[in-house]
């Protein structure tokens, strides 16, 4: 079994005792690493797969000599943007597993790390509108059930139990006829997740190199002999590739072209307000999904902007209808304030599955494509791709999302059944 | 009632014939119409009005407008129009306005999660990271408890019975400010006859002006104040120029769009606002060019306790006292490191508050300033800063000392008045990408102009001193017009220009930086040791800036003691990105006329009046209502569902058919378009046929079918499912703009245009016979799979001989003016064949035992036209999309999902639809493997047993073997695998 971290401890204690002390005694979450001129494994991309990836790599294979490299600061792409929804019912067996290894690790993810992730299971709620939505949600459900994952149905009454400020009055447009609840889905904080891991990565010896970003990788017959930066040429036999928002860019770099879309997806928080939401709330067919941070925020997301661009800003109108949306299931919440609003930009797979795969080029692996579902994933992602990166052969989790299904046709689709706000 | 012991005898823009009350945490008082909550309650001698977010530290009036961090309220006890977070100092006050203070239990002067502020050395920057983790779950203990702290004001807990409305405009020139220099650069740009539109936050045009004496400063020989109303009443004669105020610029979008917040009704008493009016309204602005004249923010100083209520920004307290006739004190000490705030000093003095200090960091003071304080007989401590502010809950004094930290003197005071210097407010300039660059001698950031889209006027465009900001202004506004200037106002003010020095370092203590967050300079400090050193980690470690007031009075001092903590330069660190809006603009206002009926319209077909008048049981089907079933008086919904469908095929059944998706696709390529977007083969249907056709997505999978007519060689009428109907037209498009331009295809959505009785059954060519006027509906005259025009009355139809139930079908379209008529022509003319109108229910059911599929319910997304079993279906001949997928490796093997049959052994036995099955007869304890789902399931009245339709793992091998559908709660159901066609040998076929 893996390597335990080395870390100054963080708890009640520590906290007392330099409360006492002034905080003095503090030293920094990682090290800011300067890169050497080789490592056994160079990670693209410092969020929060990459950094996981890092993490599992360290921990499960003792590859300690090994470099994070992040063109800006650490957790500052989509780690920073996302809605931070955690849920793992999804209907293929495919996407199951994987999101339901991502789950079983989040749950002791906090302790492990030695840092408060603020896992929140405070349940998840997919609501369906009309009988095409039950019909899906309730095959979803039983799919669930016979993986082993953890979901239920509520009729209409049982949601509004569930969850007091929704509405659910027959006389609207958009009527909530009952809804999938996955109790242990929930919320936590992400850029806790991001130091977390960073911490825990750095004290297993992880070099974590922030402002560097990567210009070009070097291959020679085909195999990956390093990467250039904008701090230097790093030498390695093994690049990994986790930039959400990127995935083709860095893969054009070894002249891979991806079956790869990125596209803008925003989302908003509202003023904070003491607790309202008791749980997540996600609706298809208005197009929105809601939960409440713990700092009294009312954290609302919807789906991408249809156009392509890597620009992280999308159309105003898209806030609008997801507002609006928001308002047909909550309209207590009309009097509510937007306080601030923001895009990333996810790369979205044809089967709305990710890539966690080798590729062409020896030494060079991918992990990208999450669509709109790359958070809830993090851990259970950085872990089979650590293994991956490790083995250079995928695990049983992982081998699903290998670059050759799209050539063979063997897709994890998740975008027509899921029936969920991807 | 308390009397306003702190309003100035005259003075203010507040009307004092028109006296108002209000309540206030429970206390009732007096103001004046033209009052803000905040000026009202200092008036009143109210300076605590809130408790803070994390140490429940009480907190004051920091500011006079929207940049407020501390000074929020609730306002409104009623549960559907109570407002949270609403800054005090932007709150116009009415009669009869009642706010409450948040964040406290039991009350603002007793609350009890002061017991914080006490701990505040266990709960630094970032605290709940290194503890409550504990085993699993534990975080959720501590987790109500911290939600319960958290949160500021509550929101309402019933629907929100206000309209909000969204305006649209377009115009050459939007100017975000109506202070002077918004508009003189209005005026400017006016000129042309240009259209103009100038937004203006607070409920008056003036600005800066309004927080001085009338006659602080002239402009074109005129009194500020004099000058004011005359360019104001200038701009509304003319008719080009569209002035709002209450109205906020809050997002700059891509290409010069920008929205604009107006609160219409919001400053108003409830009983007197026009119901014909929304309560906000958010104006959506394309702008050839935009001019910036937003002001400048003041920065606070940092010293120990400065967050105590009685501290106040140097023109804040100076708007108060001529704007609002307020003196928020009787002793004041005014510290400053610039020019600007020893005018608020004087003006003080003026009004007859004591002046019981000066203090200017700089050493060196202005000679005229410190004659004037001379003359005025102010005390004056130059070289010297404010180093801590001294009181329990409010402030009483201050600790004044040297640069050198020598010379320490306790000086009293109640009112505490800081100044940092002023930054140009550039909030949406920079949420629009605009750069903004350090200026060393303004110790701020400037605008970085790019070119000819923006423009920055007043102080907003680092012009500190009036007749430089009004030039800037002169210039910015014509510029924008694209002329030079004509007209730059003259000013005549004290000729004191605005010069500072860096701000003073605090000493030491509790020191706030962002006041509604509760961040020290310590947590900052402490970000930076644990190495979040970014400004961006620095904000989210400690939260500095996150807020509801974004950061406007906290950036820079957060930006600066980071700076100062790694050593490095303001420029170095930088700033956190802006982001719209601009201040917290309501859901309702974003939402606009978008919500309830309006959200997303329901549809309904022509015929929708006679499916009421019949009783019918509606479903939504995308967009559209549509009949479900018809029950008859006393019967059940599954009584009247086979009632339906045994006539369907016993005698005659009719269904509205008008939501199918219709497209008109026209041009001399049309034939090879439809070609290349259906699987099947397209060239040599001829006109007068009709084909039933695929359409895959690029993966090879189904996402719709229908059928679609040969009009003439280059015209086709397609049909789609109703639910997708939108989304095919905008694939097709789609594909036609960017993939194949060269194709002259015209597409036209017609759905609306027709209304469509679909007449099926075995009496439905006799009906048919008697309502046509020309056309023979001898089904062999008139065969299967062909349509025709023709008259039903005179009334011009087309005919279409096809069929979804398996039937003898005749789909008559109309135009949809005659949709109602048509169908009660049909149930007049249909009675005596036993004619029975059938909704979707029975259609679904129909076609089941047909083995017909519906997109999107039998399919997913993941289905092939070869899984489906239509082969038939897919041409060799040519390309399609999703051809080069459908015969990849995996696509194409045999184990694949296939559609299949199920008939359960028990024939009563109807299965769920969504069902997984499973091929052993009793689940696992584990995970059970599956091996496909029920698509479709439904008890078949002309088979009398159930049927169901199945996506099963090579069911295409399997007929004939038992597999097993599972429950919850309850054993499997073996069912066995039929084929897909229940009525085998009956009936036309497609």
């Amino acid at each position: 079994m893996g390597r335990t971290a080395r870390m100054r401890g963080y708890s009640v204690w520590s906290l007392l005792r330099e409360g006492v002390g002034g905080h003095r005694g503090w030293r920094p979450a990682w090290r800011d690493a300067a890169p050497k001129a080789a490592y056994d494994a160079v990670i693209i991309g410092g969020g929060g797969h990459g950094l996981a990836t890092a993490y599992y790599l360290a921990k499960e294979h003792g590859m300690t000599n090994v470099a994070v490299l992040e063109k800006g600061w650490l957790g500052g792409g989509n780690a920073a943007r996302n809605t931070t929804i955690v849920r793992s019912n999804y209907l293929n067996d495919e996407s199951a597993a994987i999101y339901d290894h991502a789950m079983r690790l989040w749950r002791g993810l906090g302790r492990e790390l030695n840092f408060n992730i603020m896992m929140s299971h405070r349940g998840v709620l997919n609501l369906a509108h009309d009988d095409g939505e039950m019909r899906q949600l309730k095959r979803r459900v039983e799919a669930n059930r016979l993986n082993g994952v953890d979901a239920e149905w509520l009729d209409a009454h049982e949601v509004k139990e569930f969850c007091p400020p929704i509405h659910i009055g027959r006389d609207v447009r958009y009527p909530v006829l009952g809804a999938t609840l996955q109790r242990s889905g929930g919320v936590n904080r992400h850029d806790a997740v991001v130091w977390g891991y960073a911490r825990a990565a750095c004290a297993l010896g992880v070099d974590i190199v922030q402002h560097c970003e990567v210009t070009g990788i070097d291959v020679r017959g085909g195999v990956v002999q390093g990467v250039r930066t904008t701090r230097g040429d790093i030498k390695t036999s093994k690049v990994a590739s986790v930039v959400a928002g990127h995935t083709s860019v860095i893969a054009d770099m070894v002249g891979l072209r991806l079956p790869i879309e990125s596209h803008p997806l925003q989302a908003l928080v509202s003023e904070p307000v003491k607790p309202i939401m008791p749980c997540v709330v996600m609706s298809n067919a208005v197009h929105a999904y809601c939960s409440q941070s713990d700092k009294g925020e009312l954290v609302i997301g919807a789906g991408i902007d249809p156009h392509i661009s890597y620009t992280q800003r999308g159309g105003f109108h898209i806030i609008e209808d997801e507002i609006a949306a928001l308002l047909e299931l909550f309209p207590i919440f009309s009097r509510m304030k937007l306080m601030r609003h923001w895009a990333g930009t996810v790369d979205v797979c044809p089967d709305a599955s990710p890539i966690i795969s080798k590729t062409p080029v020896k030494g060079f692996y991918v992990n990208g494509g999450w669509g709109t579902g790359g958070w809830k994933a993090t851990p259970g992602s950085g872990h089979v791709f650590a293994d991956l990166v490790a083995n250079d052969e995928p695990n049983a989790i992982a081998e699903p999302y290998a670059l050759t299904r799209f050539a063979t046709g063997k897709l994890v689709a998740e975008h027509g059944a899921a029936a969920v706000a991807h | 009632m308390s009397v306003q012991a702190y309003r100035l005898e005259d003075g203010g823009r507040i009307d004092r014939t028109a006296p108002l009350t209000f309540r206030f945490d429970g206390r009732a008082y007096a103001g004046y119409r033209g009052d803000t909550l905040a000026s009202a309650l200092l008036a009143n001698g109210v300076r605590t009005l809130a408790r803070s977010f994390k140490y429940h530290r009480p907190r004051g009036v920091l500011t006079a407008g929207s940049e407020e961090p501390v000074a929020l309220v609730q306002v409104g006890g009623d549960p559907a129009t109570t407002v949270p977070n609403v800054r005090a100092t932007e709150l116009e006050l009415y009669d009869g306005l009642e706010a409450f203070p948040q964040n406290c239990w039991p009350s603002l002067g007793r609350d009890v999660g002061v017991v914080n502020d006490a701990l505040a050395r266990f709960l630094p920057a970032g605290f709940y990271y290194k503890t409550f983790m504990g085993p699993p779950l534990n975080w959720m203990r501590f987790e109500g408890a911290i939600r319960a702290a958290a949160g500021m004001g509550r929101s309402p807990t019933a629907p929100d019975p206000d309209r909000y409305e969204h305006v649209n405009r377009h115009c050459e020139v939007l100017v975000i400010g109506g202070g002077a220099a918004g508009l003189v650069a209005a005026r400017e740009a006016a000129r042309t006859g240009a259209r103009v539109i100038l937004a203006e936050e607070t409920g008056a045009l003036g600005g800066g002006l309004l927080a001085g004496a009338p006659d602080a400063v002239t402009i074109d020989g005129r009194p500020a104040w004099a000058w004011l109303a005359e360019i104001e009443a200038e701009l509304r004669a003319m008719p080009e120029v569209t002035l709002l105020t209450r109205t906020t610029g809050t997002g700059w979008y891509d290409r010069n769009w920008v929205t604009l917040a107006e609160a219409v009704l919001d400053h108003l008493p409830p009983a007197a606002r026009d119901p014909r009016l929304p309560r906000q309204r958010l104006w959506r602005v394309r702008a050839k060019a935009v001019v910036l004249a937003t002001g400048a923010i003041e920065r606070p100083l940092l010293f120990h306790a400065n967050d105590r209520p009685g501290v106040m920004l140097a023109g804040a307290v100076r708007a108060y006292l001529h704007r609002w006739g307020v003196a928020p004190g009787r002793r004041a000490v005014v510290a400053t490191n610039n020019t600007d705030a020893w005018r608020t000093a004087f003006d003080l003095a003026a009004a007859g508050v004591e002046i019981a200090a000066i203090v200017d960091s700089r050493a060196r003071p202005d000679e005229r300033l410190l004659a004037r304080a001379q003359a005025l007989g102010l005390p004056v401590r130059a070289g010297s800063a404010v180093v801590a502010a001294k009181g329990r809950s409010e402030v009483r004094g201050a600790v004044i000392a040297r640069a050198d930290g020598g010379g320490r003197e306790d000086v009293a005071c109640d009112l505490l008045v800081v100044s940092g210097g002023w930054a140009p407010n550039l909030a949406l300039y920079a949420q629009s990408k605009g750069a903004i660059a350090w200026d060393d001698d303004l110790q701020a950031f400037r605008p970085q102009p790019n070119g000819a889209a923006a423009r920055f006027a007043g102080r907003a465009a680092g012009a500190f001193d009036l007749a430089a900001s009004l030039r800037a202004a002169a210039v910015a506004g014509a510029e924008a017009a694209g002329i030079a200037p004509e007209h730059v106002p003259e000013v005549a003010d004290d000729g004191v220009a605005y010069a500072l020095a860096p701000a003073p370092k605090p000493q030491g203590g509790r020191v706030f930086v962002d006041l509604q967050n509760d961040v020290t300079t310590k947590d900052i400090r402490l970000a930076a040791a644990e190495g979040y050193r970014s400004i961006e980690h620095a904000k989210r470690y400690t939260t500095l800036g996150m807020g509801t007031d974004q950061g406007k009075t906290s950036g820079l001092n957060g930006v600066a003691t980071l700076a100062d903590t790694l050593d490095k330069t303001i420029p170095e660190v930088g700033v956190t990105t802006f982001r719209p809006p601009y201040k917290p603009v309501s859901f309702g206002a974003v939402a606009g006329r978008q919500v309830g009926e309006l959200f997303h319209p329901r549809r309904t077909t022509a015929m929708h009046e006679a499916h009421v008048e019949a009783g019918a049981v509606f479903e939504l089907v995308g967009d559209w209502l549509r009949p479900r079933v018809y029950p008859q008086a006393g019967e059940s919904f599954d009584d009247a569902l086979q009632r339906e469908c045994r006539a369907a095929r016993s005698s005659c059944a009719v269904l509205d058919a008008s939501t199918l998706g219709k497209i008109d696709v026209k041009g001399p390529d049309a034939r090879e378009f439809l070609n290349r977007v259906y699987t099947n083969a397209w060239m040599k249907l001829a006109p007068g046929r009709c084909r039933y056709g695929l359409m895959c997505n690029e993966d090879g999978m189904v996402f719709d079918d229908g059928v679609t007519a040969c009009l003439a060689d280059d015209h086709f009428h397609m049909t789609t499912t109703t639910g997708g109907a939108a989304g095919v037209l905008a694939w097709l498009e789609e594909y036609l703009q960017t993939e194949w331009p060269e194709l002259k295809v015209y597409l036209t959505s017609v759905t609306e245009q027709w209304a469509v009785a679909s007449i099926c059954g075995p009496e439905s060519p006799k009906l048919a016979a008697e309502l046509f006027d020309d056309i023979d509906a001898d089904p062999q005259a008139f065969p299967f799979m062909s349509h025709t025009s023709g008259h039903i009355a005179d009334v011009p139809v087309r005919v279409f001989r096809i069929s979804f139930t398996g039937e003898v079908s005749y789909e008559i379209n109309v135009p949809a003016r005659y949709g109602l008529w048509l169908w009660r022509l049909i149930e007049a003319r249909g009675a005596k064949y036993g004619l029975t109108p059938y909704g979707t229910e029975g259609m679904h059911l129909l076609r089941a035992e047909k083995g017909f599929i519906i997109a999107g319910q039998d399919t997913d997304g993941t289905v092939t036209p070869l899984d489906l079993g239509m082969r038939w279906a897919v041409k060799n001949s040519a390309d399609f999309i999703g051809r080069r997928s459908l015969f990849r490796s995996d696509t194409a093997r045999p184990d694949r999902r296939q559609l299949v049959g199920l008939a359960t052994a028990d024939p009563a036995t109807v299965l769920t639809e969504g069902a997984q099955v499973i091929a052993e007869p009793a689940e696992r304890s584990g995970r059970t493997p599956m091996i496909g789902h029920v698509t479709s399931s439904y008890f078949s009245p002309n088979l009398g047993r159930s049927i169901a339709l199945a996506l099963i793992a090579g069911g295409h091998g399997k007929t004939g073997a038992t597999v097993h559908v599972a429950r919850r709660g309850a054993a499997p159901v073996p069912a066995e695998i039929t084929a897909t066609d229940f009525l085998a040998g009956f009936g036309e076929r497609p």
